[in-house]
């Protein structure tokens, strides 16, 4: 049986995939694909921008289709079929015959017929091509606009902005964004969302015309008004590619796509059509899941076995970090069929809405806004047509903790939770009990749920859960293979035994010798109870290199060096030693966002040369290389701004000299603004302090960096003495209860209760441990000693920073410099 | 003259058993290059390897963790946290074929030497791509 496929993208990989699986004697399978590479994961498109290759997106290792026999064409489209003879003719002469034909040609940006379209700077954005191109141009580009305020077009739009482009712009012609998703209200919301990142949308416009000469200056709209920009991407939905059925006469829909009954077939038996160019039912089904569905369907029809595509759900979620937006069923069913019921929040911009039956049994649709999280659970009511709650209101303002565990128990075994991959619940707790299964990753490559669009991960994760939990097999953040506790367990039993160094907590509560992920954990546990030196003999190996060498390891293997300069203030002599330990040391430097300065470059036979320089002139280590305090920053304040309500400087030096050296789970940021003007920055850190016209405002577990989270408001106008006890009980509270690794804000995210239980906590005392938190952490701030220092002072420390044991003090040959900007920089990968 | 010729392999003096740290690495220099050695204190056994580590062509084996997997001795790369068996020095969390040779070790009379014999046998390992850093402040 001689199969031939046209195109190699999603849907015609998956479809081969799935033949090859049925392992059908004496086929002959033959691809070809139009793109120069082999067919990848479009939905994930976007994260080609965020460093992804193509070896990363592809669908499978190149070698999988000559392993498996299937005849690979890339770059060579086909152009013409003959349906008498059988036979298809690609762009490089050749024909080929074929007994059956599969058509996976999928679709074409629609690019609408505006003068002007085709000038330097317009993209479109389907494919690798289409995003290389884009990332091009973007660092020529300042403003951007995308037409097209759908699905595509609002992450095309969140890439420009990862791209650098700070001014972007939606431009929609529908009065409401995704006006397939979303309704009016939805929209308004989802609009304040995005310009709260930068994306402005202009909604309700008809563009006519690209502005500029050769390259595009902006767009002109049909009200006669104007939008300049230097970069145009379009994204104003799809047209299949149905030219090659066409030609030969196959028929389809008058606004294009392939027509095909249920069984995939065209209106010829011997030709299929599947993924977004077919149009089933007068549908063009623009997403992957009901593309694998049709593939599942034509193999099953290959093989003699008989399934239909009878439609499929068309429910989405949309991929932009921070902003949840879903819509799932009939969004927007109404009137006589549908009650509705609507949550509105505009203050924390929370939409949602369901659609149910009028008698209130059935799920029918609905829309989320703000907060996606029951999307899921909500999407399987939906499919399944499970009982509603009597209240179905319910279904929407329940708290999200629990929620959802209690609804994956409700969920029928035969419910659909992977719909790319098409896997049920039963596969997923068969292959828990049959195969062992124990993690998401484990199902995932027994099961494959989850590893095509990746939107029911939450879900997979829910079920394992769940069902380990009735297993009776209680789940704990366990470490890692040594240790069967969590970190806020080995907390207290090391407390309790008093232990001292690794080798005996592993001994004790262990198995095996440790690893790379339970020896940091637990030198961090041994340093915030006992505050011992964390190069002491017998811990040393077991802290992170950083920790080891205490610097920062950098590429090539030299490292940085931070020393700390409280509250940023410094003075100019202290600054001219920095300055001439780093000529003398030929460093690199630079200064931090956290207001000091790092030298990096440094070898390590160097490190203790360096510092003793530097302590001799009066710096202290400044732990930028540690799970621990690293600055707390701060604006001038009353001393000289003419705004400043306190002396914010002294209050950052007072914290900061408080809590320099202080071990945590992971590394703690501060910073105290002097105003309401907030130049600190202070609500993006672990603990922030701004100075009111009565004290301070403390917040807490704020996040800058890739998940950037503001501060919660912990108390307002505190005295300084009561904002330090506050921050004291605040910072031995997350030490003793945190998982490794995890920053205040993700701590704070996963407790059940947030910021009010731990304002209970904290606060008001409600689990009487503040006297105890209070003592601890005064008990580490009085053993407080510079671990620099006493390296430099021990000769047998000194002795550890020697890059080879067999000849001290010589340098690594292989560490390679190159010059930039007058300075030096390490030697690329 | 560190190098002892012995039948068929060679032993080379790397250092003193006091002068590695206890579960740790140190870096020995042999000619132009570089063998980490290890002291496997919690297992009592010592192991060497090259310092180079594949995935990114960084000096820092010796700096590494100590640690086991199921069993099996393991080291863990400063740098990415590959890690690879002392035993046969594959990678044991990437699926690139990334690895790294390793030597066997010898303590006589407090000082340890290292078989060098097999740094002079070809030896190719695969290199990958992508990397994560925290590098903020
Ligand atoms: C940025 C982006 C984000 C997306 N996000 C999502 C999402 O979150 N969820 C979701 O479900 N869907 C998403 N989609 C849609 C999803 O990618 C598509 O539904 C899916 O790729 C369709 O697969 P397909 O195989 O039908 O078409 P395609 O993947 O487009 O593959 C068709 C292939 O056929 C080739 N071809 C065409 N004509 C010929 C010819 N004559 N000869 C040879 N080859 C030919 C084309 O070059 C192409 O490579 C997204 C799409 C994009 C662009
Ligand atoms: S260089 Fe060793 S893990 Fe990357």
């Amino acid at each position: 049986m001689k199969v031939v496929v046209i195109g190699n993208g999603m849907v015609g990989y998956k479809f081969c995939e799935k033949l090859i699986a049925k392992s059908l004697p004496g086929l002959e399978l033959t691809v070809f694909g139009e793109e120069m590479f082999p067919a990848y994961d479009r939905v994930h498109l976007s994260e080609y921008f965020a460093g992804k290759t193509l070896a990363d997106l592809s669908m499978t290792e190149f070698s999988w289709y000559a392993d498996n026999d299937v005849k690979l064409e890339l770059g060579n489209p086909i152009v013409r079929i003959d349906r008498t003879q059988k036979k298809i003719h690609s762009f490089s002469g050749a024909e080929t015959a074929y007994d059956y034909l599969v058509m996976a040609t999928g679709s074409a940006p629609f690019i609408p017929a505006i003068p002007g379209i085709d000038k330097e700077g317009v993209f479109a954005y389907r494919t690798l091509e289409d995003l290389h191109l884009i990332q091009r141009h973007a660092p020529l580009s300042r403003k951007a606009i995308v037409i097209g305020g759908g699905l595509l077009g609002l992450e095309a739009a969140k890439a420009m902005l990862d791209l650098g482009i700070t001014d972007t712009h939606v431009v929609e012609f529908a009065p409401r964004l995704m006006p397939r998703q979303l309704d009016h209200n939805a929209s308004v919301i989802l609009q304040q969302k995005l310009s709260a990142l930068g994306i402005t949308c202009h909604l309700n416009k008809n563009t006519i015309a690209v502005l500029g000469n050769e390259s595009v200056r902006g767009i002109m709209f049909s009200d006669g008004s104007m939008l300049h920009a230097d970069m145009l991407v379009i994204s104003a939905g799809i047209k299949p590619r149905d030219e090659l059925a066409k030609a030969c006469e196959l028929p389809v829909g008058h606004r294009g796509g392939i027509i095909v009954n249920d069984l995939m077939q065209t209106a010829d038996p011997s030709i299929y059509a599947i993924g977004e160019c077919a149009l089933h039912n007068n549908m063009i089904y623009g997403l992957v899941a009901p593309g694998y569905d049709m593939a599942d369907t034509v193999v099953a029809h290959l093989s003699g076995a008989s399934k239909m595509f009878c439609g499929f759900d068309m429910s989405t979620k949309l991929k932009l970090i921070g902003i949840d937006v879903a819509s799932f069923g009939d969004p927007f069913i109404g009137g006589e069929e549908a009650k509705t019921i609507v949550f509105e929040d505009s203050h924390n911009g929370i939409y949602k809405r369901i659609n149910f039956t009028p008698d209130g049994k059935q799920l029918l649709g609905g829309i989320l806004v703000g907060d996606a999280s029951s999307y899921n659970m909500l999407q399987q009511v939906c499919r399944n047509q499970m009982t509603l709650p009597p209240d179905p209101m319910d279904l929407i303002i329940k708290p999200r903790q629990g929620s959802s565990m209690a609804g994956v128990d409700a969920l029928p075994a035969d419910a659909l939770v992977c719909s790319c991959e098409n896997v049920t619940k039963a596969d997923l707790t068969d292959a828990m009990s049959a195969h062992g299964c124990e993690t998401v990753d484990a199902l995932k490559k027994c099961t494959k749920a989850g590893t095509g669009c990746g939107g029911c991960v939450p879900m997979v994760k829910d079920i394992l859960l769940h069902t380990m939990k009735q297993q009776g097999r209680y789940i704990r953040n366990v470490i890692c293979e040594h240790f069967q506790y969590s970190r806020q367990e080995l907390f207290d039993l090391i407390r309790l035994k008093e232990l001292k160094d690794f080798d005996a907590v592993l001994d004790t509560y262990g198995k095996g010798d440790g690893c790379e992920i339970c020896r940091p954990v637990v030198s961090s546990l041994l340093a915030s109870l006992w505050n011992e030196i964390v190069l002491k003999k017998e811990n040393h190996t077991s802290q992170d290199t950083n920790d080891r060498f205490l610097a920062n390891i950098q590429k090539g293997g030299t490292y940085s060096v931070v020393p700390r300069i409280p509250g940023g203030e410094i003075t100019p002599d202290k600054l001219i030693v920095i300055g001439e330990v780093a000529k003398k040391y030929n460093l690199y430097t630079k200064i931090t966002g956290g207001q000091r300065i790092d030298l990096f470059g440094a070898h390590v036979s160097d490190l203790p040369l360096m510092w003793e320089e530097l302590i001799a002139a009066g710096f202290e280590s400044g732990h930028a290389y540690g799970k621990a305090l690293r600055t707390v920053k701060s604006c001038v304040g009353s001393t000289w701004c003419r705004f400043g309500l306190h002396d914010s400087v002294s209050y950052a030096i007072r914290i900061e000299e408080r809590y320099r050296g202080l071990r945590a789970p992971h590394k703690i940021k501060s910073a105290v603004s002097g105003c309401i003007r907030e130049c600190a920055e202070a609500q993006s850190k672990d603990f922030g302090i701004i100075a009111t016209e009565k004290g301070w405002n403390l917040y807490v577990c704020g996040n800058g960096g890739s998940k950037p989270q503001h501060a919660l408001l912990l108390a307002s106008d505190l005295d300084s003495d009561t904002c330090i006890r506050y921050i004291d009980r605040f910072l031995m509270f997350y030490i003793r209860t945190a998982d490794p690794l995890a920053r205040t804000a993700t701590w704070l995210n996963k407790m059940e209760g947030g910021i009010d239980y731990l304002r209970n906590v904290v606060v008001n005392d409600s689990l009487g441990i503040c006297g105890q938190l209070e003592q601890e952490m005064q008990a580490l701030v009085d053993s407080y000693q510079c671990e620099w220092k006493q390296v430099v002072d021990s000769p047998e420390l000194r002795k550890r920073f020697n890059h080879f044991v067999n000849a001290p003090g010589e340098k690594d040959p292989n560490v390679q410099f190159e010059t930039l900007r007058d300075q030096k920089k390490a030697a690329g990968w | 003259m560190n190098v002892i010729a012995n039948s068929a392999v060679e032993w080379y003096f790397a250092c003193h058993i006091t002068d590695v740290p206890h579960n740790g690495g140190v870096c020995v220099k042999v000619e132009d290059t570089q063998i980490a050695l290890f002291h496997f204190a919690h297992r009592d056994e010592w192991f060497a390897s090259d310092n180079e580590c594949p995935h990114r062509k960084q000096m820092a084996i010796s700096r590494g963790m100590l640690g086991s997997h199921h069993g099996e001795p393991k080291v863990a790369c400063p740098f990415h946290k590959k890690t690879f068996s002392l035993t046969d020095g594959r990678c044991l969390n990437s699926e690139e074929g990334l690895s790294i040779r390793t030597y066997p070790v010898k303590v006589e009379e407090g000082k340890v030497f290292i078989n060098i014999a097999a740094l002079n046998q070809p030896f190719t390992s695969t290199i990958q791509t992508d990397a994560y850093e925290d590098q903020t402040d």
